[in-house]
């Protein structure tokens, strides 16, 4: 099949990214809807279901191998510290010890942009000092505590009010806000907008830090063979880890192979490559002795990643008639210690019709663990702040908060000035209004009286969900009439595995059962996009597609050899080649390769280009029904409906479970989770699950998903929009609203806990 | 007295045992660790002053093994035993994923001792299956998709095993409750009531 290569850019993340990629050169072809197929888009189970429920499913944790030593890390103990003296003679006389690592006996290895692998200028509590690998964990952890660090105190600052400031101690050379200066963007002509409207309100909203915790810890085995090295990682994104690792080693890429069989979620803390997998690199060269590092759960919540918070400060303008005339967002958050990013604007700029807009973000530097994305990077906190000020601006406007969002509805990408491929958000609200009984709503705020008060909220997401290309895919048909797929794509547990046989036993006709996948290598899986974004299904399965559809031709026409007839008078149909005049004329796809002897069938699937002049979006409104206690301050939300835009739903099963994890996180972002570092010490009081409060069991509502849209035809073949992030975008936002309508006073601060509620009501008198 | 709470005053004593022994052993750690590291190349855990014998029931079978006394029950399993099944989480005894059962109730086993177990009965999530057979819950779970990563659901089923022999026909409420102590970080929450449901339903039908 003919191929060219295009530059396809594309959001992940934070950014858009600018790749060169290899795609189908004739576009791509739509699949038939849902409605007619028999694999996709049913609730099909897990490949990996067996392994997943039998403890057979091998993590990266899980991984043993001979002569395995362990290793663990010696983190700084100050928020700011200079070492000047570091000491291993003691620690590595101890028993098991067999090497130890730091500043001074191992060669400088960027990291961070500007700071090292090793950096004696430490900048957070749990910054890297020192790293043991011994003969169990136990003995390295024990080395630790005798390495003798000498530290210069240096004075920190943890909040990022404090590190604004003219005379803040300076985490970086070139000051504490990122970058130097904010980012910026506006439109039209805010003042102008201002001065034409009828309601304005201005508010503050502040939300908190949020550490992913994903249950598998991060952790690394390596094992080096002879100048070639093998790392299994907990990871989301495998090539990437590849290239840090190899970059750091002075190795080329090829040399480095990346393997993810399994892995205990990320939720975007897994996306970067961590430092501990190179560290475990540098030893088991040192000590020619493969390498086990795991972080313990104290670290999980030190050092790999966090969503950074912020203060948002918006203007929302509105005439009588309730179009907006003008919205301005003002925000700062803290990336910590390290380059990261803050920034929360882009669901204001984007999602609801506004000609005058501006906005202006500072991502600043503290003396804390440096953020990583986490599931819906920035959309999460800014459609919080957001559809909190404009319910609150359609309540002055006298207005139904659905109606508003009606009024205001976006039909194109206003920043791009683009049209969108689809979008079904009006759809979205229809739907979910119907479901969650919106006429129920409580006109009047806070109207019920006795100890437990009810409301009812909603909230709109957009997030970027287009995939992207390079995504490839090696279809390998077997003599036996079973199917190999190979991919360098993973599956972070949302069931990738799955919904990229569901594609290929769509197009050939075959059992799910007779397909295996094998994902998560390096070493075997053409290239793919991390595992982030909502990127996977709308970028791997079309290439699946591809792959499934080459074959079926190349079945034709080894029929059509075999058969001796010409290639247009035969059809594929359930495995099988037939003749459309003479029906004795037949072949199955077992016969076919019987008679092809050794010769394994193989094709390459590509994704193909996204489309030329359009924004690809995925978009959707959740609902909230929530009863406060207005004696202890508890929040229960009873119930969730999330109708979203999100095209062609592959697998109902995997997509409701997405759903349902994402709306929980989005509680546990509401109402309960939240990093607390003490401002005398610097230190992160919040380590363990204790005290770092997350969702469970007991706090799910019940929750209903509508998907109101079908395949997006424009995007690929396979038309699908990714799920992840959009799932968690509106839940805190529609809570929020929700708790207004069932209480009265507005809480402009996350999480939402009891005694921020006690003391709204308090303040309501 | 129950006999729970004299089970952990033996393995009170024990531990208090062993852990002086732990002491007295680290003054002379560099011969013992080098006799200890002798021995393991010998392929044994020969019985040194650091160790004490355990024997306990793992998934049926009989099993008599040298431990640290500091080491943890999900460790052996995990360690000694290549149990890898059992997952640690939060190795503090705050999120369940490492639930086992002990004498058929469900434990956190990053959360005790090893040496807590001497002659009680585990089950780990390995020994639920009949052979390659899938149990009834872990079938649920499979059919009812309850999980996303995975990492949590060895915990989560052991958790439910628990709960349906103590609760065969449990309510929504009792399975909440009984699931309570299992964090799932993937909050694939509304699939695990509906596996537990179903496994309920299941085993009850059989
Ligand atoms: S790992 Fe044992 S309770 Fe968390
Ligand atoms: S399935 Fe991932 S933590 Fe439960």
């Amino acid at each position: 099949m003919a191929r060219k290569i295009i530059k396809s850019k594309y959001f992940v993340e934070e950014d858009f990214v600018e790749v060169l990629a290899e795609v189908p050169a004739g576009g791509s072809s739509p699949l038939p809807t849902n409605q007619e197929m028999k694999v996709i888009g049913r609730p099909v189970t897990r490949l990996d279901g067996y392994d997943k429920v039998s403890g057979t499913a091998r993590y990266t944790f899980d991984i043993n191998l001979p002569h395995l030593a362990h290793a663990r890390t010696l983190r700084s103990p100050y928020a700011h510290a200079r070492i000047t003296a570091i000491d291993a003679r003691e620690a590595a006389k101890m028993p098991g010890v067999l090497g130890i690592i730091h500043y001074q006996n191992v060669d400088q290895i960027p990291w961070y942009g500007s700071s090292f692998l090793f950096d004696p200028h430490l900048r957070y509590v749990g910054d890297e000092v020192a790293c043991v690998a011994a003969e169990t964990e136990a003995a390295a952890s024990a080395a630790l505590k005798r390495i003798k660090v000498e530290y210069e105190e240096l004075p920190f600052v943890v909040d990022a009010a404090a590190a604004m400031k003219q005379n803040a101690p300076a985490i970086h050379e070139g000051g504490n806000i990122q970058g130097g200066k904010p980012a910026v963007y506006a439109r039209g002509d805010f003042d102008a907008g201002l001065a034409e409207a009828d309601v304005v309100v201005e508010e503050t909203f502040t939300t908190q830090v949020e550490v992913h915790n994903p249950t598998e810890v991060h952790c690394s085995v390596v094992n080096w063979e002879g100048d070639r090295l093998t790392v299994w990682d907990s990871t989301q994104a495998i090539f990437s880890v590849r290239d840090t690792v190899a970059q750091s080693l002075g190795l080329p890429a090829s040399q480095v192979r990346v393997i993810k069989r399994y892995m205990g979620g990320g939720f975007g803390s897994k996306l970067t490559t961590g430092k501990y997998t190179v560290m475990a690199a540098l030893l088991a060269q040192r000590i020619g002795r493969p390498v086990r590092i795991t972080l313990d759960r104290e670290e999980m919540n030190l050092a790999v990643g966090n969503r950074p918070d912020s203060v948002q400060k918006l203007t929302v303008a509105a005439k009588k008639d309730g179009t907006l005339s003008a919205m301005s967002h003002w925000s700062y958050g803290a990336v910590g210690a390290y380059p990261s990013g803050a920034a929360c604007s882009w669901p204001l700029r984007t999602i609801y019709q506004c000609p005058n807009v501006k906005t202006e973000e500072y991502s600043v530097f503290i003396n804390a663990g440096p953020g990583r994305p986490f599931r819906a990077p920035g959309h999460v906190q800014g459609t919080f702040a957001l559809e909190s000020i404009l319910d609150d601006v359609a309540e002055k406007l006298a207005m139904d908060p659905l109606e508003f969002r009606r009024k205001n509805h976006a039909t194109i990408d206003q920043v791009m000035n683009l049209p969108y491929t689809s979008k079904k958000l009006l759809e979205a609200y229809d739907a979910g209004a119907k479901a969650i009984g919106w006429d129920r709503r409580r006109k009047v705020p806070g109207a019920d009286k006795g100890r437990y008060q009810r409301g009812l909220g909603f909230a709109s997401q957009i997030w970027w969900g287009a995939g992207t290309p390079p995504a490839g895919c090696i279809l390998k048909l077997n003599r036996d009439g079973s199917v190999r797929l190979i991919a360098g794509t993973q599956d972070i547990g949302t069931g990738t595995y799955t919904v990229m046989a569901q594609v290929a036993a769509e197009i050939l006709e075959i059992p799910i059962e007779r397909i295996q996948v094998n994902l998560g290598d390096t070493a075997v899986g053409p290239y793919c996009p991390l595992s982030g974004g909502s990127l996977t299904t709308p970028s791997v399965t079309p290439a699946v597609a591809d792959a499934a559809l080459q074959m079926k031709e190349k079945l034709l026409s080894a029929a059509a050899a075999i058969l001796e007839v010409p290639q247009g008078e035969l059809v594929y149909q359930r495995g099988e080649v037939r003749h459309t005049g003479d029906t004795s004329k037949k072949k199955t796809i077992v016969e076919i390769l019987r008679e092809m002897r050794e010769q394994t069938l193989l094709t390459y699937g590509a994704r193909n280009a996204n489309p030329e002049g359009y924004a690809i979006n995925s978009f959707g409104a959740q609902f909230a029904e929530v009863e406060v206690d207005t004696l202890t301050g508890h929040v229960k939300v009873i119930k969730v409906v999330a109708a979203h835009d999100i095209g062609r739903a592959v697998n109902r099963l995997t997509l409701e479970n997405q759903f349902h994890g994402g709306i929980l996180q989005g509680i546990g972002f509401a109402l309960m989770e939240e990093r607390v570092i003490d401002p005398q010490t610097g230190k992160v009081l919040t380590v363990n699950l204790h005290d770092y409060k997350m969702p469970t069991i007991m706090d799910m509502p019940e929750i209903e998903v509508i998907i109101v849209s079908e395949a997006d035809t424009k995007i690929s073949n396979v038309g699908a929009k990714g799920v992840g992030e959009p799932a968690m975008i509106p839940t805190p936002g529609a809570i929020a609203n929700a708790i207004y309508n069932a209480i009265g006073v507005r809480l402009h601060s996350l999480p939402m806990t009891p005694d921020k509620i006690l003391m709204a009501l308090a303040q309501k008198g | 007295m129950s006999n729970e709470e004299n089970g952990n005053n033996i393995s009170r004593r024990k531990f208090i045992k062993g852990v002086g022994v732990g002491i007295a052993g680290s003054c002379v750690l560099p011969s013992l660790e080098q006799s200890a590291i002798a021995q393991a190349k010998e392929g044994g855990d020969a019985v040194h002053g650091g160790k004490e014998l355990l024997s306990l029931t793992v998934n049926g079978k009989p099993v008599r093994v040298l431990v640290e006394p500091r080491m943890t029950l999900a460790e052996l399993l995990r360690e000694k035993l290549q149990l890898t099944g059992t997952k640690i989480v939060c190795n503090q005894g705050a999120c369940g994923g490492c639930t086992v059962l002990l004498d058929g109730h469900a434990v956190y086993s990053c959360h005790m001792l090893a040496l807590d177990a001497a002659e009680r009965e585990v089950t780990t999530i390995e020994g639920l299956m009949t052979g390659e057979e899938l149990h009834p819950i872990q079938q649920a779970f499979v059919d009812k998709d309850g999980y996303q990563c995975g990492f949590c659901t060895p915990g989560q089923v052991m958790a439910a095993q628990a709960l349906l022999l103590r609760h065969p026909r449990p309510t929504r409420e009792q399975v909440l409750e009984g699931m309570s102590g299992n964090i799932c970080r993937c909050a694939a929450y509304p699939k695990i009531l509906e596996s537990a449901l179903a496994a309920a339903e299941k085993i009850r039908k059989s």
